[in-house]
């Protein structure tokens, strides 16, 4: 808890136009955030919330229409290209796909060793010995060096991704949507993967996904984000086993399994982030909708060690009554 | 036999071959399960168990070659489909049997209007005309829960969220009004609200018509929440096959006891999870004895010689050495 964080982003906001050319998609509306050394945190949220939009304004892959990012302290907006293409070491991401995200004519040993080229890390020899470390960290073997990713199933593949993020040694891995596309049994297999390497490495995680067990099993805390906005943060115990906004009742609720009490079912989709809702953005979904929530934005308030929420019910209004 | 109802659909014996460049393998071997009127039967499995592909031959939708039935039967409402020609299973598929698939916008038709893809079953298996179809389409869409239906009827599936469109294929499913329904990953693609408002539209439904339900999934929180019965295939066999509620309170198979023990909500949060080593073996690299024996904790040397028949008397499992 002592010192600065890791990392901390500052009301990142990233708006896009319109598809239909007059608007402003809003995807990331205000988002502050915080990382600790060593730490999970996790981010859940439907298609469309603006979660990987985020995490691509973490990394600085994409560029905030305002906001700041700080890494080390560190404002990395401010940084010159070559000072940037440094501090990218410390930065790295895990997508979802492991089919799409490595080159299918290059080797493993090159897709591995390609960041290690690029930085110019070490000697020829010595980036092979890394290479080789590397793919036995990730729980493959030298075999593995001279072959095409198609050879691969879908969980290997996935490790040869994480060992390409893991070859700077970097501070911080953004995995977004790490195991979605793996089948259960593979599922748990990268899941420990990733839990022994973050103590091994000493590393920070952005854990981004849509499935709350997951999340609730790696995180430390979790956001919540809903139409570009966080609505909830809090531990993952918190989180998930005490939800207080409404919408992440809705969430829990939803997942599929035994009854563990009635389920909230909400009306509709979420509306399209070109028509952000006047008021608080969930109010048109919202099972506790109030007067207030039709035309006034919800403060985000603290409710109890490191939980927030963004919502009137438990608002200063809320407790005047 | 756990069946206590008669049988609407019956699986016996069911093996499904393909022919590949390598020569012919085997996908589906010796399947065999019964779905009655009313029920939910869940047909759970990772990815190449070959759920999809006895699904997919239920409804005689596999071209052949390369695919083949290479043995067994699919007796439904006392016809075997086994044997029915394609103009028998057209007369039957979107009429008594339909199907609902995982990614609604590669099914739907993109250059017509949901009203006119949700009525031309009515048209096709009952003879109506345009006009007399759309009130039944209207209705239909009511019932599925699309708001504002004379709207909808116009509009074209790219209109449409992925919520939206899944309920068009459901109503276009239920058009007809058939007695079984097979879904194939209906909820898959869709984020968890918008599955909860599938998941619980079609248990509404199904508690109206009495639709006998055959459900594709590898979500086995899904399973337990919808399903009575469950079969779990492996590597194209049946590993177990139970009331759903006997399953997931003491699973025999260890293939079955691993996935429940894998997934992380059934596990100590941070703490190591169970994995199953490896992968699933590939169609013609199962070797003899059971597919499941080099990857299982509890596998004896017989394991490795001897496919384990599907033993036991209302909760069956294929195993030499189950879980006690």
């Amino acid at each position: 808890m002592t010192g600065r964080p890791l990392l901390a982003a500052e009301n990142l906001v990233k708006h896009y136009k319109a598809r239909d050319g007059g608007g402003l998609a809003r995807a990331v509306d205000g988002v502050s955030l915080t990382l600790r050394k060593g730490e999970t945190l996790g981010i859940v949220g439907e298609s469309g919330c603006g979660k990987s939009t985020l995490a691509r304004l973490v990394l600085r892959l994409i560029e905030p229409t305002s906001g700041r990012v700080l890494l080390d302290g560190e404002d990395i907006r401010a940084l010159k290209p070559g000072v940037l293409r440094k501090r990218r070491r410390d930065m790295q991401i895990v997508f979802q796909d492991p089919f799409a995200s490595l080159d299918p004519r290059m080797s493993v040993a090159r897709i591995i060793a390609e960041p290690l080229d690029i930085h110019g890390v070490g000697s020829p020899q010595e980036r092979q010995r890394k290479v080789e470390d590397l793919l036995l960290m990730v729980g493959l073997d030298r075999s593995a060096l001279g072959r095409y990713p198609h050879e691969f199933s879908g969980g290997q593949r996935q490790r040869i991704g994480i060992a390409r993020a893991i070859a700077l040694e970097p501070k911080l891995l953004v995995l977004d949507e790490p195991v979605s596309a793996l089948d259960v049994s593979i599922q748990s297999q990268i899941l420990n993967l990733l839990i022994d390497l973050k103590s091994r490495l000493d590393l920070s995680y952005i854990f981004i996904s849509h499935d709350l067990s997951v999340v609730e099993h790696v995180s430390d805390r979790v956001l919540v984000m809903y139409l570009g906005r966080i609505v909830e943060e809090g531990t993952a115990t918190q989180v998930l086993r005490q939800p207080r906004h409404p919408y992440t009742e809705a969430l829990v609720s939803a997942v599929p399994g035994a009854k563990k009490g009635p389920r909230i079912v909400l009306k509709g989709d979420p509306p399209s982030p070109e028509a952000v809702p006047a008021g608080c953005r969930f109010h048109p979904r919202c099972p506790k909708v109030m007067e207030i929530c039709r035309h006034t934005s919800p403060l985000s308030v603290a409710v109890g060690g490191s939980a927030r929420v963004e919502c009137h019910l438990y608002g200063p209004e809320a407790q005047v009554g | 036999m756990m069946d206590t109802k008669p049988a609407l659909l019956s699986v016996r014996g069911l093996s499904i071959g393909f022919a590949t460049e390598e020569g012919p393998i085997r996908v589906v071997e010796d399947v065999s399960f019964a779905v009655a009127a009313g029920e939910t039967m869940g047909l759970v499995g990772e990815s190449g168990c070959g759920k999809s592909v006895t699904a997919q031959t239920i409804m005689r939708l596999l071209p052949s070659p390369p695919s083949r039935i290479e043995a067994g039967s699919i007796t439904f409402d006392g016809q075997d489909l086994a044997q029915a020609d394609e103009p028998a299973m057209r007369k039957i598929r979107g009429d008594k049997i339909a199907m609902i698939f995982q990614e609604p916008m590669t099914s739907l038709n993109p250059t017509m209007t949901i009203g006119e893809q949700i009525g031309e079953a009515l048209l096709l298996h009952r003879g109506l005309k345009a006009r007399d179809a759309k009130p039944k389409v209207l209705d239909m869409l009511i019932q599925v829960g699309i708001g504002r239906p004379e709207k909808r009827y116009a509009q074209y599936p790219h209109e449409l969220s992925g919520g939206l469109r899944q309920r068009v294929m459901i109503a276009m499913a239920l058009i007809c009004g058939p007695k079984l329904l097979i879904a194939d990953e209906p909820t898959t693609a869709l984020d968890v609200t918008i599955q909860a408002q599938i998941l619980e539209l079609m248990k509404a439904l199904q508690r109206e018509s009495q639709i006998a339900t055959l459900l594709i999934t590898h979500d086995l929180g899904v399973v337990e929440e919808m399903c009575d019965h469950v079969v779990v295939m492996y590597a194209g066999r049946i590993a177990e096959k139970a009331a759903a509620k006997e399953l997931f309170a003491h699973a025999r198979h260890p293939y079955t006891a691993g996935l429940l023990a894998a997934a992380p909500r059934n596990a100590k949060r941070g703490q190591t999870l169970v994995t199953i080593p490896g992968t699933v073996p590939p169609p013609g690299k199962r070797g003899q004895g059971c597919s499941f024996a080099e990857r299982c904790v509890r596998a004896l040397p017989r394991c490795r010689q001897d496919v384990p028949p599907l033993t036991g008397d209302s909760h069956l499992a294929a195993c030499w050495n189950p879980v006690p």
